[in-house]
């Protein structure tokens, strides 16, 4: 009971940066725009973060500086895939290439003179801490979910609220219009362009947010590239939540647990179960699965799991 | 309207391909000093392997003054674009090319051949030319020492530590803080997790923590940035470093010990020949009769007998009254890898497989 309940507290602790991000993503393609910049906009997220919160001493103005320059670096996206309407795929790769590489960059800039100026081996006074809510940490199991850091809290309240707004507001129901058609959309009255920007940007900021999870409190510190391909399983994980931002934490929960599960096994002598090459590959894996049983299902009956129709695609007003 | 959206992306992806680049601090002078080219697989503010590297650099620097130029290539990936950045650093006139990371040598090999006239060093590796060295030095001698101190700090005999790959080294060096911890400690385990990479701040945190949650007390680690030893400070526990000196970095007493490299003592005497054109290829492997490596100060937690036991191993190493891997050896599983009285070849220890007793844990 105990192995599970620790088990769990670290795949809380890893899968809280995923989580944000893969929030994010799910609402910017709920509109019918893909961003596969989430890996440069979440790097930039925790370089900023990091920089703020070490050069201010708040981490509170670290996370600012991370939601801003998620919703900058999505606005690029924004811009590039809506209003230029150019390749989404070409446009979001760019990002992640630009983002990875101007994070690190800065890195090498925004420290103090002392470090030649480098963030890396810098140390905050203060990080994201977990805090054990007293009696509920204590419950097997369960207890893993009330002994985190405020950034996971947070996603108690968020999941189910970006879930309500989804499916039981107009709003979500303009964002879902929007990306299953968005020429209906349009003649119904609602402003495509304005509503794919405005969630665009909002997905940014959660992968501006997943890069401060991971600087400010899951690995404490900036160093090249920390996200580590994370920005990559988020795009796999909004296929394997099937763009339903309520199931938005169920991948973060396999794939986090199953990372976790084999260090634990490592830890206690057992031979690697799973090789972490395997690891590495296995969310994609999973997602070619998701993918195909979606496909079948939507050929049995029109299914609710779908990809939102108009991902991917650009939409005019004046376009026939 | 799409035709400038392409023109700027095309902009875009440029750019980002400048970023992404290490930089190159090229400086054209027209003759005097010997121009040395270094190549780092990650910029020296890593504080880790290659700041260490750094050290020695600067350190070389300082000693020879305007006798050389260096001209640093930092983050240089270990694939084709390593053999593009030796060929940028034989261009710009360099007579002696550095490079510090185990997969750079198969590039390495191939623009030595092509530039017989320049020196080259590759760290790590097992490859060699009639112009190319490698080098490395001992370091299981003070993961030995390291592990001492772990061995007496330990109140439950349970030691964790991170491991990169299961390469030789890196066994070697487990191998060798295991036989330190039971010295003094001879029921006391090493248990070993691996991340299969050098570097990732997230799964060596992982690593420490399942280490940690299944009782370990103390995390040593062979990785690349400081997370390890972090997740077990975090939690009141001690640490042992590696690369640069981790209490410093960290500021916590609670990391006892670091592993360091000095790189200086390699560099300044084999740039010193190539200045006497004494040059020759080899195959370094140097110890602590070199002063190669050394460990950092040791935390004030530690009692002083243990301080003293420590000196007092390190300098039998120094006379060469003893070594780590002088037999009895014997595996995980109890089967005799060395017999009494033998001391292991530097063959075997370079090609070390498997774990000795008292480490928890499978090396493939």
């Amino acid at each position: 009971m105990d192995f599970i309940t620790k088990l769990l507290a670290a795949t809380i602790a890893m899968g809280t940066s995923l989580t944000y991000a893969t929030l994010g993503e799910i609402y910017t393609e709920k509109t019918g725009i893909l961003n596969l910049g989430m890996e440069g906009t979440m790097l930039m997220g925790a370089l900023t973060a990091f920089a703020t919160a070490y050069n201010t001493g708040s981490l509170f103005l670290g996370l600012a500086g991370a939601i801003v320059i998620g919703a900058i670096f999505s606005a690029i996206h924004a811009f590039l895939s809506i209003t230029m309407r150019a390749n989404q795929v070409v446009s979001g790769l760019s990002i992640t290439m630009f983002g990875t590489g101007l994070a690190n960059f800065l890195g090498q800039r925004l420290g103090p003179q002392t470090n030649n100026f480098n963030l890396v081996g810098m140390n905050l006074q203060s990080k994201f801490n977990n805090i054990a809510i007293p009696g509920l940490h204590k419950i097997p199991v369960i207890g893993a979910f009330f002994d985190v850091s405020l950034l996971t809290y947070a996603l108690y309240l968020i999941i189910p609220f970006a879930w309500f707004y989804m499916y039981k507001t107009k709003y979500g129901l303009a964002i879902r219009s929007v990306g299953e058609a968005p020429r209906t959309a349009s003649a119904m009255g609602l402003n495509v362009a304005r509503i794919r920007y405005l969630y665009t940007i909002i997905g940014g900021m959660f992968a501006g947010l997943g890069g401060a999870c991971l600087s400010l409190s899951f690995t404490p510190s900036w160093n090249d590239n920390m996200t580590g391909g994370k920005g990559w399983i988020v795009i796999a994980l909004v296929i394997f939540a099937t763009w339903n931002p309520g199931k938005a934490v169920l991948g973060t929960l396999v794939f986090g647990g199953i990372t976790s599960l084999q260090f634990s096994l490592q830890a206690a002598g057992f031979r690697m179960v799973i090789p972490s090459q395997f690891l590495g590959f296995s969310p994609y894996l999973i997602t070619f699965l998701t993918l195909s049983i979606l496909t079948i299902a939507n050929q049995k009956r029109k299914s609710l799991f779908s990809a939102p129709s108009a991902l991917g695609t650009s939409f005019a007003i004046d376009e026939k | 309207m799409k035709k400038l959206s392409v023109v700027f992306l095309i902009v875009l992806m440029a750019t980002s391909v400048v970023f992404a680049q290490g930089a190159a601090e090229t400086k054209v002078q027209a003759s005097g000093p010997m121009k040395i080219g270094v190549i780092y697989v990650s910029p020296p503010g890593d504080m880790g392997y290659s700041y260490m590297h750094d050290q020695g650099t600067k350190a070389a620097e300082a000693y020879f003054g305007d006798k050389i130029e260096v001209i640093r290539m930092e983050g240089v990936p270990e694939d084709d674009r390593a053999a593009v950045a030796m060929e940028q650093l034989v261009d710009a006139g360099c007579k002696m090319v550095f490079a510090n990371s185990y997969n750079y040598q198969e590039y390495m090999l191939q623009v030595a051949k092509e530039n017989p006239d320049v020196y080259f060093e590759h760290c790590s590796g097992y490859l060699k030319n009639d112009n190319m060295s490698n080098y490395f030095g001992r370091m299981y001698q003070m993961r030995y020492l390291s592990g001492i101190i772990a061995g007496k700090m330990t109140a439950n005999g349970k030691i964790g530590y991170v491991g990169a790959y299961n390469t030789p080294e890196v066994v070697r060096g487990i191998n060798a803080f295991a036989l330190g911890v039971r010295s003094v400690n001879p029921t006391a385990e090493v248990r070993v997790v691996w991340t299969n990479t050098w570097f990732d701040p997230s799964l060596e945190r992982q690593g420490a923590v399942a280490l940690l949650d299944s009782g370990c007390d103390i995390i040593a680690q062979h990785q690349d940035t400081t997370q390890p030893a972090l997740a077990a400070i975090e939690r009141g526990k001690y640490a042992v470093g590696y690369n640069a000196d981790f209490r410093a970095i960290i500021g916590d007493d609670k990391v006892l010990v670091s592993p360091m490299w000095n790189w200086h003592n390699y560099m300044i005497p084999t740039i010193q020949s190539a200045l006497d054109g004494t040059w020759k290829s080899q195959e370094y492997w140097g110890g602590l009769e070199d002063d190669m490596i050394k460990l950092s100060e040791i935390s004030p937690l530690v009692p002083a007998d243990v301080k003293q036991l420590v000196s007092k191993k390190l300098d039998e190493m120094a006379k060469g009254t003893f070594d780590v891997f002088w037999g009895e050896l014997k595996d995980n599983t109890g089967a005799v890898k060395q017999k009494a009285g033998e001391k292991m070849a530097d063959g075997d220890m370079l090609t070390m497989d498997w774990f000795v007793e008292g480490v928890v844990g499978k090396v493939k």
